[in-house]
């Protein structure tokens, strides 16, 4: 099955991030593809470069860029980006931002969406 | 691009201003409704409370949403329900909530239309995708 993962919530604050991580991972196992992972609201934290956890907790920005490496496509929203001062010059590699119209594309593509928030 | 004519459902859930998301869930009707999608939008749980009148965020300094609410007809965003238990839930009403537009001929106000739960669940097993706000 292709499916398409909406993020709603910023990391390390609520499993929302880490969930979706999960079942992405979880579905690649079963050998689902994922057509795109699309970050909106304070998901868009989820892709900052910025952020420098201990040694000894998850990355989850550098998880995320992992994940787009492999082919996925990561898409953050530009407007909720813009509010939370997420610009291309802190984003990590393989996530790309754009509009909301390519979560359109990406619901169209995919045989499901799943949603991950509050 | 979305081509497809595919039926999505955006539902709305949260109470307004407490958070982003039915602000950020109108943002994505209007894009939607731009593509060429069977757009429908719910309102349930405490995201019913969105549909009440009078409301103003000027003491809360944030922008606002009931202008954009008020014009989803003219957005041509047409399909939009309420749960009606939601309603009953919260006091609130079937004919005390707010307008998404006006009828082109006949100027009538139009509202959300009021559904019970097993039509709302069945109209959600008939999507492609959902997407919850």
């Amino acid at each position: 099955m292709k499916l398409s993962v909406l993020v709603l919530e910023g990391p390390y604050n609520h499993e929302a991030s880490d969930s979706a991580y999960n079942f992405i991972q979880a579905a690649l196992a079963k050998g689902h593809t994922i057509r795109g992972i699309f970050f909106y609201d304070d998901g868009v934290y989820n892709a900052t470069r910025l952020m420098d956890p201990p040694q000894d907790d998850r990355h989850i920005s550098k998880r995320w860029s992992e994940l787009g490496a492999t082919g996925i496509d990561m898409i953050v929203c530009v407007a909720a980006a813009k509010r939370r001062g997420i610009t291309n010059e802190v984003l990590v590699p393989n996530i790309r931002i754009s509009g909301l119209g390519q979560l359109a594309s990406l619901i169209d593509e995919a045989d499901r969406l799943v949603t991950f928030g509050d | 691009m979305a081509a497809t004519g595919k039926k999505v459902m955006v539902t709305v859930r949260k109470a307004p201003h407490g958070s982003i998301y039915v602000q950020e869930s109108i943002e994505v009707m209007f894009i939607f409704a731009t593509y060429d999608m069977e757009l429908s939008v719910v309102f349930l749980d405490d995201g019913v409370l969105a549909l009440h009148p009078g409301q103003d965020t000027k003491g809360l300094g944030i922008k606002g949403f009931m202008a954009s609410l008020g014009a989803l007809v003219d957005w041509e965003v047409t399909k939009v329900y309420v749960d009606r238990q939601s309603l009953k839930d919260r006091n609130i009403s079937e004919d005390a909530i707010i307008t998404i537009g006006r009828d082109e001929e006949t100027d009538a106000p139009i509202r959300p239309r009021v559904l019970d739960s097993a039509e709302i669940a069945a109209m959600m097993a008939a999507q492609h995708s959902i997407v919850s706000f």
